[in-house]
């Protein structure tokens, strides 16, 4: 599935949405940057309440395919920025992160 | 209970009452080695700021690194300034911590350690920033290589513990920050941290913040820059101050949360 299919499914909001052809492979849910760095794989989703510029940072770094931000946590107007000039998507949703993946594993992703 | 107060003026009295007007102080700033800060931030730089801002005295507070406070003291020491050897460690929470000292060495037993308890990974200049260390000629001598932007494996608890051993003071940065701080990251402090002091950023008002969170009357507060660029640089905080510097620092932290 790519990046484009799930805003669709999931009716995600869109708040950066520059590279909307990526594949996702997989899911990783986490809140510390620094483990995220460590942890989350290529072309993950990156399942975050984070919405500092780190965040971006850390989504290049890793190279996953979207940061979801859930329960409509703010997302700094530096990151949008950021987002927008490195090309990262950047989707959120009101759900918590728990509802967001039972959803995600639904569609079999 | 005390309110919590402000370390600010005539928290000793001494200098006050001998007709000396109280020190200056911004206790963090970052220099060209933290990979967020701008790279016009060299220690030459930052001292001619600091001396134009009319400053007294000044913390290069890098993170997790210590590789231009050297520096930074003997480009100084023909100048009115004063430096205080300082790091702002991240801990495996993720909270960030100012670490003073007062002595470079303790410093910079303190940086091995840090550095020990470093992940390995590599910084990557065009993500993270560069990370640049200079010389005496305010000269771009080094780069530090391993990624200083991000969390030790060192937890708050043991940060705290391992400064005081040092003889160092340990006060957690910019507590009214949603990341990156104490509050933010472990919601609230714990009762097993031996700390007196914390900061809050210049950009929140200290009454209304400290009015949400009675439990921080016990507690002193310093304000600092955090300057990440030359013009940021300017001091929030005005203390009491003489003496053997910066030894006399930590005895007048000491003793303003006695007061």
């Amino acid at each position: 599935m790519i990046v484009g299919e799930l805003i669709e499914s999931l009716d995600l909001e869109v708040v950066v949405g520059v590279n909307l052809d990526r594949e996702i492979e997989g899911a990783y849910i986490g809140d510390l940057l620094s483990n995220v760095m460590a942890r989350a794989k290529e072309n993950n989703l990156w399942v975050t309440i984070q919405g500092h510029q780190n965040v971006v940072a850390v989504a290049l770094l890793t190279n996953v395919s979207a940061v979801v931000v859930v329960e409509d946590f703010d997302i700094e107007d530096a990151a949008i920025e950021r987002a927008k000039e490195k090309e990262v998507n950047i989707l959120r949703t009101s759900k918590t992160a728990y509802e967001f993946v039972l959803e995600l594993s639904e569609l079999g992703a | 209970m005390v309110k919590s107060k402000c370390l600010n003026k005539n928290h000793t009295g001494n200098a006050s009452s001998i007709g000396l007007s109280p020190l200056a102080c911004d206790l963090h700033i970052h220099s060209c080695l933290s990979p967020c800060a701008d790279i016009l931030m060299t220690p030459g730089n930052i001292i001619k700021k600091a001396l134009q801002e009319e400053l007294d005295i000044i913390a290069i507070a890098d993170h997790n690194a210590a590789g231009n406070v050297e520096v930074t003291m003997k480009l100084a020491e023909d100048t009115k300034l004063s430096i205080l050897p300082a790091m702002e460690v991240e801990s495996s929470e993720e909270v960030h911590l100012l670490c003073y000292f007062d002595k470079l060495h303790a410093l910079l037993e303190w940086e091995d350690i840090v550095r020990a308890n470093l992940p390995e990974m590599m910084n990557d200049e065009e993500t993270f920033g560069y990370q640049l260390i200079t010389d005496e000629n305010d000269e771009y001598i080094a780069k530090e290589d391993s990624l200083l932007a991000t969390a030790t494996g060192l937890t708050v608890k043991e940060i705290v513990d391992k400064v005081t051993v040092l003889d160092g003071i340990v006060v957690p940065s910019h507590l009214d920050r949603p990341y990156n701080s104490l509050l933010a990251n472990l919601g609230f402090i714990p009762n097993d941290l031996e700390l007196s002091l914390f900061e809050l950023s210049k950009n929140v008002d200290p009454d209304v913040f400290l009015n949400k969170f009675p439990f921080l009357n016990d507690y002193f507060y310093i304000v600092s820059s955090d300057s990440h660029y030359l013009d940021d640089i300017k001091s929030y905080l005005e203390i009491d101050l003489y003496g053997d510097l910066p030894k006399r620092f930590k005895e007048i932290l000491l003793e303003a949360t006695k007061t």
